[in-house]
């Protein structure tokens, strides 16, 4: 479906589409049989473009970023503040061997790294990128999108059996076993979503939350259902994309790398590649759903472009991720999973609960009040069962000296 | 039958006898994988878009997971010393047959009582849950009761063999 937009000025208007009036400039050379092909050609190469363009700074951002954390510089020796390094990376996996090892099941090993990088790309597909910037409008945009998900976890399993390394498959069977748990989660803090927009599809999604009653806009991370919906999808999408605090699968300090230990060169940066489109195709979605996609955030802020919020509120999610890795610990495995089935999920559940109670109670005060002490107690009470009986003495330091 | 129709077939086919074709187990869960798939790009194909996308989610991310898990698990990943073929591969082959058969004979028969209709029916996600909410309530509760059970019975097998540790 096309939206309108009446905009300040035709300026603003025209910036908004000027993707589209490029890609339809682009596509008008051509004879008109073909126009509708070279359309979805023209997409397609665009965002594989841009998101391994993102990519390629978000991993000196990371490092900049945890080495600022850590109290020390990251990077700065290729390129002024070295904003060139992932150049230099790129070259590095390009010309480094390519070792498989010889008792490896070399087609499975092969395939693995292909598996992951194209499910992953197929999960942009429906992300509304902007207005009228989104790939397929499907009907049931969300349910492919979580389809591709799934399709992922085969593929990390694949990389670790294959590789005939007991540290491989221990990493991932335990990335199986937590990606498969806490896509439980993200699925259900969906469904809040879907209750109350009425569809499964993303562009509609996002035109039931570009309103504004006042200057405020109507995003459902502004409602106590969708904070908790919301904080409850961070906390899954960090644990489908194996981010610290739930990188046990690749811990470095225990597994060697993981899953993708034997992979090398090309390989070994597909699967990176892989992980962040992930991290960027989740925080997409998480956008998308609770951030109110490409809408700006308040209503005199609509002359800057859709496509700038969505990326910016992208790029934020990508900050909070690197932020939440130098920052705290490791959950090990068994805290991981316990904290998936026994706290997560029944608060997603009882988030269900409380998205219908608002919607059926209609407009007024009495909603936010209600809903927002139900959840507020729940995680009270929650948080004091799982706390009783445990000792939690006064915080300790040890300098060095 | 349009073309697009036959590519997918042939895939579908080509992973369900590599599945009962090829030595190794967890190959064999992949091909699976790759019929599943051929199936789901058959529902698509047919625009059933939540089945196909359901398909997808369930069967590829779920269930054969669960396949490869339990082959990890339980077997291991010896080959097998006689062959794939088992000794009584003529009776396989003839319930085998018999099974196609009558499959066949009731899709050939349904096609006469379904009236002429011009229109694809619409199956969105929509109509979907108006259905399962409205006519088809009960199969619903039922499976919900089905899927306590289930889990209810993976909690007791997992916390029994604590209790035997002990």
């Amino acid at each position: 479906m096309i939206v309108a937009f009446e905009a300040a000025n035709s300026f603003s208007a025209n910036l908004d589409q000027i993707f589209i009036f490029l890609r339809n400039w682009l596509v008008g050379f051509l004879p008109a049989a073909v126009q509708p092909a070279a359309a979805v050609v023209l997409d397609v190469i665009a965002i594989v473009c841009v998101f391994p363009g993102l990519f390629a700074l978000t991993t000196v951002f990371e490092r900049k970023g945890l080495g600022r954390i850590q109290n020390r510089l990251g990077p700065n020796r290729v390129g002024p503040f070295g904003l060139f390094q992932p150049i230099a990376d790129g070259i590095k996996s390009l010309t480094k061997e390519d070792i498989v090892p010889l008792s490896a099941n070399a087609l499975v090993h092969f395939l693995a790294p292909l598996v992951l990088v194209v499910t992953v790309f197929m999960g942009f597909a429906v992300l509304p990128m902007g207005r009228n910037m989104v790939l397929v409008d499907m009907d049931s945009g969300l349910l492919f999108f979580f389809a591709m998900g799934a399709a992922t976890e085969l593929s990390v399993f694949m990389a670790g059996w294959s590789s005939r390394n007991k540290y491989s498959l221990l990493g991932a069977m335990r990335a199986v076993a937590q990606m498969i748990s806490y896509e439980v989660v993200l699925l259900l803090s969906s469904v809040a979503v879907v209750m109350i927009s009425g569809s499964l599809s993303l562009p509609a999604i996002v035109a039931a939350q570009n309103q504004y009653s006042g200057v405020f806009p109507h995003w459902y991370i502004f409602t106590p259902w969708g904070l908790a919906g919301f904080l409850m999808y961070a906390i899954a999408a960090t644990a489908e994309t194996n981010r610290s605090p739930f990188d046990l699968p690749e811990g470095e300090s225990e597994l060697v790398a993981g899953y993708h230990t034997e992979y090398s060169g090309f390989k070994f940066a597909l699967f990176f590649l892989g992980e962040y489109l992930a991290m960027f195709s989740i925080s997409g979605l998480g956008t998308t759903l609770f951030l109110g996609g490409w809408s700006a955030p308040f209503s005199f802020l609509q002359f800057i472009p859709s496509w700038f919020w969505f990326f910016g509120k992208v790029m934020m999610s990508i900050f909070v991720f690197i932020w939440m890795r130098g920052t705290l610990p490791r959950l090990r495995q068994d805290q991981l999973m316990n904290f998936a089935w026994k706290f997560v999920l029944p608060f997603t559940l009882l988030n269900l609960l409380v998205t219908a109670l608002w919607h059926f109670m209609g407009e007024g005060w009495q909603r936010w009040v209600v809903c927002s002490v139900i959840l507020v107690a729940a995680y009270a009470l929650m948080g004091t069962i799982s706390l009783r009986g445990r000792h939690i003495g006064r915080r300790s330091y040890r300098y060095a000296e | 039958m349009s073309p697009i129709f036959y590519l997918l077939a042939v895939v579908t086919l080509a992973g369900a006898l590599a599945t009962v074709l090829l030595k190794h187990l967890v190959h064999c869960a992949l091909a699976v994988t790759v019929a599943f798939a051929g199936l789901a790009l058959l529902f698509l194909q047919l625009d059933a878009q939540f089945v196909g996308f359901a398909q997808i989610l369930v069967y590829i991310g779920a269930v054969a997971i669960l396949v490869v898990f339990a082959i990890l698990l339980t077997r291991g990943s010896d080959l097998p010393k006689h062959g794939v073929f088992s000794s009584t591969w003529a009776l396989g082959l003839a319930i085998a047959a018999a099974v196609f058969a009558v499959l066949g004979w009731a899709v050939i028969a349904s096609t006469h009582g379904i009236p002429q209709q011009d229109n694809v029916p619409s199956a969105t996600a929509h109509d979907i849950g108006i259905a399962l909410v409205g006519r088809y309530v009960l199969p619903l509760e039922i499976l919900a009761l089905l899927l306590t059970a289930a889990t209810i019975g993976a909690v007791i097998v997992a916390m029994h063999e604590k209790g035997k540790q002990q």
